[in-house]
């Protein structure tokens, strides 16, 4: 080993070789495909299953540690700051308030959507501070939602639930 | 049980860490190479900076994000040749975009315990084999049950918390649009960069919508990419080079995968990283000891909240410090004058080149064209990751 270099510029090239999308597409470059399709069903764990049955019924449901005080939702087994189990089930407001919102024109494959979802974090009534999910809202112009706006669930029919969080189908804004 | 804490023993460590040499390919889109091919593109650019060999290498870390992007499982196992670990201890590591620095971090562990005194940290990406576009691997992020009933796109989480961000501060888009208007101008003295250009904040707030207030030139490319660090003891060092750069300083921290219960505003993760990074390197006031900073910023807003996170700036104040020149190139106190995520490009793990490495570049005053205006001696890098949940800190200098 001898002593580095000097008074040299950083990186001092930039190997690789670019492909344009077209290249795939019009077969320029040597590649293999596959399309893997894997299954999976997740079992929805003591909390959340509780939490997805309360759903049906229309109802949303948190758990409380008592040595925190925290009324925790989504509900959980356990808190998870004192590292204890939970002490107890509570239901919270089918209310409440967005703390942030976007208003998304892409889906979950950054395909354009015709008409924008507008997704926010609501912290639910009831709950402790800033125990909040996510959820879309809807009867709402995008331009007219607010950080800090009060908003209530809209259910769907009893006989259509099936204990998914799209249980609910929005949120809207409380009137006055 | 109460357990007995030692005082004086943190961050005991067997001998100091200096890096040596950097390497980095080109970031593109999509590259013909295979991310084995890249890793060594990368690795042997490194070597020939530190002018070492491969039989030279004690040990090897390799840092690469979601198997999901390349549909291979085991991905380290499979580039172990490429990131020249064959017949030698090596092991991969992974917090998601907080690999970038997590990788040199667990590098410094490998030295600094005296388990090995050569040892070479390799990070790769290769996210253009998930077609058509990456963002079909990563809506496997979210949680299943929760979330994904929804249609979420990853992008969401980054609108929610800028919104959040901006309201809590009262920032106005032009002002974090700044950031992004900067980077892309910096990557321009950078050869590996992919959307090098000179833009306004026009042209930011009249990009496509992708989740408002995310636009489309908020955001940094996906990108193929692979970056190489060489980290060595001190005796290894003074063989090797004239101007080692030390790591002072690591930290590292995650917060609850419970995001919507977290207030958005503020990095909590970042800021327990960096307080981390700081005690080991004996910093207090890290606006004035910090010299040259590459905070995260896959998207322009990220590297205002990182700079509050990271302390070089007060809450709410980063906006103002980009806005006055205070981070550009020429200014005080200059934030990723590499160019940056949103200029060079995203390969997630394999941006160490452009935070780790080219805060090496910066100290050893290697950058050529991107170096800085200021006399230099401290830095920090720092990456972010996961669900929006790790901070990742690493803080060098070029004094002892």
């Amino acid at each position: 080993m001898s002593v580095g270099k000097k008074d040299i510029s950083c990186p001092p090239e930039a190997p690789g070789t670019p492909l344009k999308d077209s290249d795939i597409a019009e077969k320029k470059v040597t590649y293999v495909e596959d399309h893997p399709d894997i299954r999976y069903a997740w079992t929805a764990g003591q909390a959340i299953s509780r939490f997805l049955n309360e759903l049906k019924k229309g109802k949303l449901i948190a758990t409380k540690c008592n040595k925190c005080r925290r009324i925790l939702f989504p509900p959980r087994m356990f808190c998870e700051l004192c590292y204890k189990p939970i002490d107890d089930w509570v239901y919270v407001k089918d209310t409440g308030t967005v703390q942030t919102f976007s208003i998304s024109y892409i889906d979950p494959d950054a395909k354009p959507l015709e008409k924008p979802v507008i997704v926010a974090v609501i912290a639910v009534d009831g709950a402790s501070k800033n125990m909040a999910f996510m959820h879309v809202l809807g009867e709402v112009e995008p331009e007219k939602v607010y950080i800090g706006m009060k908003v209530k669930a809209v259910w769907k029919p009893e006989e259509e639930r099936e204990g998914s969080v799209t249980d609910i189908k929005y949120w809207k804004p409380i009137e006055g | 049980m109460e357990v007995e804490r030692v005082s004086g023993l943190k961050f005991h460590k067997k001998q100091d860490v200096a890096i040596v040499g950097a390497g980095m390919t080109t970031f593109k889109r999509r590259l013909n190479e295979t991310g084995k091919e890249l890793s060594f593109l990368a690795i042997k650019q490194a070597l020939e900076e530190a002018d070492m060999d491969l039989s030279d290498i004690e040990m090897v870390v390799m840092g690469s994000a979601p198997d999901a992007f390349d549909g291979l499982h085991m991905k380290g196992e499979y580039l172990l040749d490429g990131s020249g670990g064959s017949d030698r201890p090596y092991m991969r590591v992974f917090v998601g975009g907080g690999t970038g620095v997590f990788a040199p971090i667990a590098g410094y562990w490998h030295v600094a315990s005296g388990l090995a005194d050569v040892c070479l940290v390799v990070c790769e990406e290769k996210m253009s084999s998930c077609m058509p576009h990456p963002q079909s691997a990563f809506k496997y992020i979210w949680d299943p049950i929760l979330d994904r009933p929804l249609a979420p796109n990853l992008i969401w989480i980054f609108a929610l918390e800028m919104n959040r961000y901006m309201h809590v501060h009262n920032i106005k888009h032009e002002d974090i649009a700044l950031v992004s208007v900067k980077n892309k101008a910096n990557a321009l003295d950078h050869p590996c960069a992919q959307l090098a250009e000179k833009i306004t904040v026009e042209d930011v707030l009249n990009s496509e919508p992708m989740a408002l207030p995310v636009r489309r030139l908020d955001v940094s490319p996906p990108s193929d990419g692979a970056a190489a660090l060489i980290m060595v003891a001190p005796h290894i060092a003074r063989q090797v080079t004239d101007n080692p750069v030390w790591v002072t300083g690591v930290g590292w921290a995650l917060d609850t995968t419970m995001w919507t219960n977290r207030d958005l505003y503020f990095p909590r993760y970042v800021a327990e990283a960096a307080k981390m990074a700081y005690r080991m390197a004996h910093i207090t006031d890290p606006r004035k000891e910090i010299d040259v900073a590459e905070p995260y910023d896959p998207f322009d807003y990220k590297e205002l909240h990182h700079m509050e996170g990271l302390g070089l700036a007060k809450k709410g104040e980063a906006p103002i410090l980009t806005r006055e020149g205070v981070t550009a190139r020429d200014g005080d106190l200059p934030c990723s004058p590499s160019g940056g995520l949103l200029g060079v490009g995203n390969p997630i793990a394999a941006t160490m080149g452009v935070k780790a490495g080219e805060l090496y570049w910066q100290l050893a005053y290697r950058a050529g064209k991107r170096q800085v205006a200021k006399e230099v001696t401290t830095g920090v890098c720092q990456a972010w990751g996961d669900l929006m949940q790790v901070g990742t800190v690493m803080v060098m200098s070029n004094k002892r």
